[in-house]
């Protein structure tokens, strides 16, 4: 008699449940976002065989967080009723999610690292075959900045170098001064914000103060930062917003975050006049760059195009890599592997100026689609 | 009925419940009474214990789910030095005094947990000192001020700040709580900055992602814990020393002083114990708030830093190389041992007084 | 009483004597203080929720949000629901208290009715207190090394229901205990009479006696899990897909998607985070509320 009660309201309580499962639904239709200046999509399009395993499984950098949705959307609708879900939890995590098997794509914003035993892991993890890096998601990366009273900053590469390395201290340093003649600069400390966690951004970024910054970078490049000054923050979105929350930060985050946050950031000066951070600037200085990889594994010399000086053009671009087998897979994930890759190179690349990347060059697309083809 | 009782156990203490059969909820008896009914009607031959199968089943179940809870303790604790041991005996640097923290398997291990440990103290006292006295006000309100109506009600509300899941405080404090301390913050550090707890730390205060900020919104979440639990030790004062106080022209607070508070004492410094320990081993809100940084700890509540749970999960998603991995495991197995020393302290303190049961 | 002592001073000393302005002061200062500690209390709370509920409310009354997941949604699209959260964090929930509730009652069964205090009891009580100090992080970090690491099992919502099981064990274990206690003996002392076995007798009579009660801690307990960060971040990917499937692959929940959409630094991204708090904080609402009701519907029937 006593006990009816507490299971009737019980049972009332898993029929709830119950009803609240059977009504949920995974369509949307998005409502799209404010379009940017739409930098040119690539042109060529290629037969796409949907189908195989129906969840895709990613994982890696939070810097192509934003153009990965685009491709997720795209792939949606072009093969209905297949998934990819993508967690951003960083490119080293992206690795070594990949090497451990536990995820069909990684997602990582330097290639696989032969000395570290990625390449070696990436081929057993491929059943013996190697592992191709695909350079798929090109992106800016600002040098955003918050300082009250001051809304428009160039730098030079040395001079980045410099402020992240703790050489320069102060907004009004001769050194900053310098190149930002007619600007009032403040008597501020300059705080420096770097990633906290191990990112492939950091690790771009250090490599490029390395390149061009004339030898005032000193220190390692790395996943790691390693100017020794400022403050971590968790993510680019923590780097974001402790720019945003400051006065006198600086900080390297991906041009998406930049938009997002509405920050302002610095022109890069590489020796040929201030350049704007945009689609068009690293559209400029990505067509210049340069595959040093062998084969289908489409490794970018990026030394070589960090140390460029071509007018017009944002050199410092961050390449993101899809990590995937050559060879591997079985016939359900290679088919929708395939398929996801082609439909991002593609279809997908009509929504990434607006999610703050660039598009890829035509010439890169062939090639791009070329290696996609040739996955087994 | 008490014939049978006694006659059946001699041993047991059956006639002390003779008189008063209603009253007390006396938790030893029912064991020895189970056997007698069997021989109920005979009272001259002592009874044979009957054993059901289901009674074996029933208590086999019970003693197992007992074991069990033991068992999963010690589990714990071998589990995380099983897995922290290979990543130890590979570690170049001092884990316990070390005080950088290098989990890169690729690299060579070399991570040190002083730091972490410290930030992981440091802050959790700070809010500890925080929450200790205004928890015992509440306590104190709720048992000996707030009108009787009201006391429920306003304890509710108390215990709802229990009930606010961490995420929320973390997002609470650092996108709302700490621009707004950041006057406080600097005011602190412009005039009392020579004092090195408010030094100038690693943080940046106008973004406000320090300790300080951290501290606070830790003494907020331990508030419902001290608080209820003082608050029950603190209605269990004896009404007879409450009204004696009163009888001999005690104010409210004399009366508070030198009965509630003496009485009570031990219980709150246990809840103030079981707090700490909360405040040791909260993650998500202290992973949303502190910035990390790559400077040691300075001791300033301006500092950024990582305590050992925030680190924890900060780098939980790239838990894939077991060397890594143990690591944090390592660094996960010490605070393990923290929060276990610091909370058995705390029963420790408690169960000396049997008259808080 | 009265203020003028000097002139119209009584025959007798007074049997109470007047309380000394010191003695007032500081006790008029103790009550303003102590009342003073509680109004700083509801701060913080009241804060909060304005918080909350400013930067989220408007969110949730979307029907949409309800029913759909975020699947296919960049983080710049408005839109969508955090439907797949709310079925990862309700299944991770009720997983978790349909291992941990049958463990936890039998604990408690057997600390109030065969462990007394023997030397098993004392331990089990004093794992207990320890267990419920656990910080979740260490317990997600065993399931880690148990079932990832040694098991070899892929990172699931079921690992996340298993550190769950760890956290939510001590709770229901407390609150059972407690409730088995009050059972008043006669009614254990009727059945023994008519010849009911023991186990029979706390199956049928005594669980049943504190039934309601013990439904309501469950209820307070998974409450309290769901609310929990730490294990979905250590032992489960997030997705933004629905998945019922606790076994494989990633699976939502609601305080993981907020750390997830964190990382979306624009509108969108806090929209997401500040809805989905809105609503963790009304579902855990709904079932601090249900466990209330359960007791108020139910307590009636054993009087």
């Amino acid at each position: 008699m006593i006990s009816k009660r507490p299971a009737t309201v019980l049972g009332f309580i898993a029929a709830g449940a119950l009803a609240l499962t059977a009504c949920g639904s995974d369509n949307n239709t998005a409502t799209p976002g404010a379009n940017n200046t739409a930098a040119p999509a690539p042109t060529a399009t290629t037969p796409v065989e949907c189908g195989g395993k129906k969840s895709l499984v990613a994982e890696g950098s939070s810097a192509q967080k934003g153009a990965i949705e685009a491709f997720v959307a795209a792939y949606g609708a072009k093969c209905s009723g297949q998934q990819l879900a993508y967690t951003p939890s960083g490119s080293g995590a992206g690795v070594k999610q990949f090497n451990a098997g536990i995820v069909d794509i990684g997602g990582s914003d330097s290639p696989l690292n032969k000395d570290k035993g990625e390449v070696e892991a990436a081929a057993k993890r491929c059943q013996g075959n190697p592992a191709w890096n695909l350079p798929l998601v090109f992106g800016p990366v600002g040098i955003a900045y918050k300082l009250d009273g001051v809304t428009s900053l160039t730098v030079t590469p040395e001079l980045t170098a410099k402020i992240f390395s703790g050489a320069v201290t102060k907004w009004n340093d001769p050194a900053v001064a310098a190149v930002n003649s007619g600007a009032t600069l403040p008597d501020k400390a300059i705080t420096v914000i770097y990633r906290g966690d191990e990112s492939g951004t950091t690790d771009n970024f250090q490599k490029y103060l390395k390149a061009a910054g004339k030898g005032a970078w000193t220190k390692d490049a790395g996943k790691k930062f390693n100017g020794g000054v400022g403050q971590g923050a968790q993510g680019s979105a923590g780097v974001a917003d402790a720019i945003g929350a400051g006065d006198g930060t600086i900080g390297y985050i991906e041009w998406s975050y930049v938009q997002d946050k509405k920050l302002s950031a610095a022109k890069l000066d590489s020796g040929s006049g201030a350049v704007e951070l945009g689609a068009e600037g690293a559209a400029a200085a990505i067509k210049s760059a340069k595959v040093k990889g062998e084969g289908n594994d489409l490794v970018l010399d990026l030394d070589s195009l960090y140390a460029s000086n071509t007018a017009g053009a944002y050199p410092l671009v961050l390449a993101t890599y899809e990590i995937v087998c050559s060879k591997g897979y079985d016939a359900d994930t290679t088919k929708a592997v395939k398929a996801f890759l082609n439909v991002a190179a593609t279809d997908g690349q009509g929504a990434l100026a607006e999610a703050g990347y660039v598009p890829l060059p035509n010439e890169f697309q062939a090639k791009l689609l070329g290696a996609i083809k040739a996955i087994a | 009925m008490s014939d049978s009782d006694t006659v059946g156990r001699p041993g047991a203490p059956g006639l002390a419940r003779g008189p008063r059969g209603g009253a007390a909820p006396d938790t030893a008896p029912e064991a020895p009474i189970s056997t007698p009914q069997g021989s109920g009607g005979s009272p001259v031959q002592p009874p044979k214990v009957i054993t059901r199968p289901g009674d074996k089943i029933f208590k086999a179940l019970t003693v197992g789910s007992g074991v069990f809870v033991v068992a999963m303790i010690a589990l714990i604790g071998i589990f995380l030095l099983i897995q922290a041991i290979p990543s130890l005996a590979d570690n170049q640097a001092n884990f316990l005094f070390g005080r950088d923290w290098d989990a890169d398997p690729q690299g060579g291990l070399a991570f040190g947990v002083l730091d972490l440990l410290l930030v992981t103290v440091f802050s959790a006292v700070f809010a500890l000192i925080i929450a200790m006295p205004i928890s015992l006000g509440i306590a104190l309100f709720l048992t000996q001020y707030a009108p009787r109506r009201l006391a429920r009600p306003f304890a509710y509300l108390v215990d709802l700040l229990a009930a606010v899941p961490s995420i929320i405080y973390g997002l609470w404090g650092a996108y709302v709580l700490a621009p707004a301390l950041s006057p406080i913050s600097t005011w602190l550090n412009e005039h009392l900055g020579f004092i090195p707890l408010f030094a100038t730390g690693t943080s940046n205060l106008a973004i406000g992602q320090t300790i300080f900020t951290a501290g606070i919104v830790l003494a907020v979440m331990l508030l419902p814990i001290i608080t209820a639990i003082s608050r029950e030790v603190f209605d269990r004062t004896p009404p007879m020393q409450i009204e004696g106080a009163l009888a001999l022209g005690a104010t409210k607070w004399e009366v508070v002083r030198t009965t509630v508070l003496p009485f009570g004492r031990a219980g709150y410094i246990s809840a103030s114990m079981l707090g700490l320990g909360r405040a040791l081993g909260e993650t998500i809100a202290v992973l949303i708030i502190l910035s990390s940084t790559t400077s040691h700890f300075g001791f300033s509540l301006f500092d950024g830093g990582d305590t050992i749970a925030s680190k924890i999960a900060r780098a939980a998603q790239e838990f894939n190389d077991p060397r890594g991995a143990g690591a944090y495991i390592a660094a996960g197995l010490v605070l393990f041992v923290l929060t276990f020393v610091v909370n058995a302290f705390a029963r420790s303190i408690i169960s000396g007084h049997k008259e808080y049961e | 009483m009265s203020t003028a002592t000097d002139l119209n001073r009584p025959a007798a000393p007074p049997a109470f004597q007047e309380i000394n302005a010191s003695r007032r002061f500081k006790n008029r200062l103790a009550t303003i203080l102590v009342a003073g500690t509680f109004v700083l209390a509801l701060a913080p709370l009241v804060w909060l929720l304005i918080t909350v509920i400013a930067k989220g409310f408007q969110y949730v009354l979307n029907a949409d949000w309800w029913q759909k997941s975020l699947a296919g949604l960049t983080s710049r699209q408005f839109g969508g629901g955090v439907y797949h959260a709310i079925v990862g964090t309700l299944l991770q929930g009720l997983i978790c208290a349909v291992i941990a509730v049958p463990i936890a009652v039998m604990v408690a069964v057997y600390l109030v009715e065969y462990g007394k205090r023997s030397r098993l009891a004392k331990a089990v009580t004093f794992t207990v207190d320890i267990l419920s100090g656990v910080p979740s992080i260490v317990a997600a970090l065993f399931i880690y090394a148990l079932c990832i690491t040694t098991l070899g099992m892929p990172r699931s919502a079921f690992a996340v229901s298993l550190a769950l099981v760890l956290l939510m064990i001590p709770v229901v274990v407390r609150t059972t205990e407690e409730l088995l206690k009050i059972v008043p003996d006669e009614l254990r002392e009727a059945a023994y009479a008519l010849g009911v076995p023991k186990w029979k007798t706390i199956v049928k009579i005594v669980i049943p006696t504190a039934m309601s009660g013990i439904i309501t801690g469950i209820t307070l307990a998974i409450a309290r899990v769901m609310g929990e960060t730490a294990p979905v971040l250590v032992l489960v990917g997030y997705t933004t897909f629905i998945n019922y499937d606790p076994f494989g692959g990633s699976m939502a929940s609601l305080p993981l998607l907020m750390t997830s959409e964190r990382l979306t630094t624009n509108e969108v991204g806090e929209a997401r985070v500040w809805g989905a708090a809105v609503t963790l904080i009304l579902i855990i609402t709904v079932f601090n509320l249900l466990g209330s009701l359960i007791s108020r519907l139910t307590s009636l029937k054993t009087k």
